[in-house]
């Protein structure tokens, strides 16, 4: 097994939703190698989505230790944060989330910019289009593409910029399933081509299995942990 | 790459762009107007001063170059100062405001034609009958009339007897007597043109001339045109403040209400660069640059539209408000525009700076 790359330890995190507190997250405790494709599964407002935004550095957590990438994300303040989510983790979204003025390309070049890097399309990113089927499609709007096309762009855009983690949050959550099954095989291939760290929320059964593992989570806590079967 | 998402952006909303960009062009149109049209007004007013013909203008103790004051000046002054040492020719005009900035001169006919070279006739012909009036073409343009119809000016009926160029003291003549008769000023008038033996000798003759009648303004035609800009005029000045103040009061609120919309429209747009790493400094790039798109784009707008109100008012009022096209005052309304609309964007900026990145992609 690798180092870790994510470390979670007693994490908490407490929403303040006008007077009355929510605690969203108990006390996770979670442990991710690098190079590993983790599945989270779990009933809705259980903090799956919470987690992610704490390890991808949205939101600072309430107390407890995040280790991402070897620096201590508890401690950092907004800008560290900011940091963490330009350099080394991405997301992608059940929405998308593409900005809808601009080109798919420019979508990706967007975040290329932001993270500082040269706006070009080198060979490791023209691979990286050619596996995700979208090379030919770069010109087209959002608007203009369908919604497993729109997925596929969101993951391009994420992991254009090198990221050491992606998160995912209920990936397939808006496609049917043949486009669910093209964008989870893209994964898994990125995961064992490439060696991405890929971390998953899901609540299909299926699209969990092709993690290595599966982690769930109720009720702000992780409540059990199983490998997928060889 | 910011440059392209703003143009993006601009390019996404464009009639809430253009609207914004038509606000803003609205003070830069006024301030742009304004000043073209005291630019113009006095321009003129220098034009016709230097069609006198005159080298030295003598007027009443205690009134001021640039103040339409009555005929205050007794008329033996006229003949006075033809005596003065090197002053070949004086003229006494009375000059009597009939509204607004037009206003009448009484002149001695055959003085003034002399010292000025004379009238051009583009119609009719010179004072015949005690009610004819001679105007210039811009005012017969203004007031639609030929030669041969009757005008009313000062509440009498005239007869138009001719229509002459512009270009010469005024836009409306009288001869003096009729003029002062009319106006219960016998006896007097309002200022003297003086005309040197030749040009060396003018400032020679002021002095003289200054130290005889102590009291008394006298400036050389030189001094009184250069005299006549918009910075010398008081009140034109203040006036023009206050309307740069309004400028700057609605390119702010207009940029500021544009961006504050632009944000809360963005809100998830927000989120997700905010999502992808954006910096604060980032995202206040973006909301600034489309601001100062905004305010230049409102600058080239009130520019176009300063010469279509030009364009408007030659058409309704050319003799009395000439208006002229100063573009000196570009980069100044330019600067007005922009600054007001990137002070404008900062609010909104700060807001979309300071969003959570999380309640912005949850957002709708
Ligand atoms: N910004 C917030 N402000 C207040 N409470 C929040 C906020 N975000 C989440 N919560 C609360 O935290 C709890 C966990 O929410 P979270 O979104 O992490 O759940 P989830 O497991 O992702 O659910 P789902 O499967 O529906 O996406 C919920 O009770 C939710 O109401
Ligand atoms: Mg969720």
């Amino acid at each position: 097994m690798n180092s870790p790359i994510i470390e979670v330890k007693k994490l908490r995190k407490v929403y303040l939703q006008g007077k009355v507190e929510v605690e969203a997250l108990r006390g996770v405790d979670l442990s991710v190698p690098a190079g590993e494709f983790l599945s989270i599964v779990g009933p809705s407002g259980s903090g799956k989505s919470t987690l992610f935004h704490i390890v991808g550095g949205l939101t600072p957590a309430t107390s407890g230790e995040i280790t991402v990438g070897g620096s201590n994300v508890s401690t950092v303040g907004d800008a560290g944060r900011t940091e963490l989510r330009r350099k080394c983790v991405s997301f992608v979204f059940q929405k998308f989330n593409l900005l809808p003025n601009l080109s798919a390309g420019d979508n990706i070049r967007v975040a290329m910019h932001i993270s500082g890097m040269k706006l070009e399309f080198d060979k490791r990113l023209q691979e990286l289009l050619g596996l995700l089927g979208i090379a030919g499609r770069l010109e087209h709007r959002p608007s203009e593409l369908s919604g497993g096309e729109q997925q596929r762009v969101a993951i391009a855009r994420a992991l254009a910029t090198n990221p050491a983690i992606l998160l995912a949050d209920e990936p397939t959550g808006n496609l049917d399933s043949k486009n669910s099954d093209a964008v989870l095989k893209i994964l898994r291939d990125l995961n064992e081509k490439l060696g991405q760290t890929i971390l998953m929320i899901t609540h299909n059964p299926d699209a969990a299995a092709y993690g290595h593992r599966t982690v769930h989570m109720s009720d702000g806590q992780i409540v059990d942990t199983s490998f997928r079967p060889e | 790459m910011i440059t392209k998402l703003v143009w993006e952006n601009i390019r996404f909303r464009p009639v809430r762009t253009l609207l914004s960009v038509l606000l803003i062009a609205v003070p830069v149109t006024l301030i742009l107007t304004l000043v073209g049209l005291s630019e113009g007004f006095l321009s003129d007013s220098a034009r016709r001063a230097r069609g006198v013909g005159a080298d030295i203008v003598f007027r009443a103790k205690g009134s001021s170059l640039l103040s339409f004051s009555g005929a205050s000046l007794q008329s033996e002054f006229v003949d006075l100062l033809a005596k003065q040492p090197h002053i070949k020719q004086a003229t006494g005009v009375v000059i009597y405001p009939i509204g607004g900035f037009d206003s009448v001169s009484g002149i001695d006919v055959p003085a003034f034609e002399k010292m000025s070279g004379g009238f051009v006739y583009l119609q009719g012909h010179g004072f015949q009958k005690p009610d004819d009036i001679v105007i210039d073409e811009y005012y017969a343009e203004q007031r639609k009339v030929r030669a041969g119809e009757k005008l009313k000016v000062m509440n009498i009926d005239w007869t138009v007897a001719g229509v002459v160029e512009p270009g010469k003291l005024s836009h409306v003549f009288l001869p003096i007597q009729i003029l002062a008769e009319k106006t219960a000023s016998e006896g007097m008038v309002s200022q003297i043109y003086l005309k040197a033996d030749s040009e060396e000798n003018v400032d020679t003759a002021v002095a003289a001339l200054k130290k005889k009648f102590e009291e008394y303004p006298i400036y050389t035609m030189r001094e009184a045109i250069s005299l006549t800009s918009v910075s010398n005029i008081p009140l034109l000045k203040n006036f023009i403040n206050v309307v740069l103040g309004i400028g700057v009061v609605i390119g702010f609120s207009v940029v500021s209400l544009s961006m504050y919309m632009a944000v809360l429209q963005r809100t998830r747009e927000i989120g997700i660069l905010k999502s992808l790493g954006a910096t604060k400094a980032f995202i206040m790039n973006m909301i600034l640059t489309e601001a100062l798109i905004m305010g230049l784009g409102g600058t080239v707008f009130g520019i176009i539209l300063s010469y279509i109100t030009k364009f408007t008012l030659q058409k309704l009022v050319p003799a009395s408000l000439p208006p002229a096209i100063v573009m000196s005052w570009w980069p100044i309304a330019g600067g007005i525009a922009v600054g007001a609309a990137l002070l404008g964007a900062l609010y909104p900026g700060m807001l979309a700076v300071r969003q959570d990145p999380i309640e912005a992609l949850a957002y709708e």
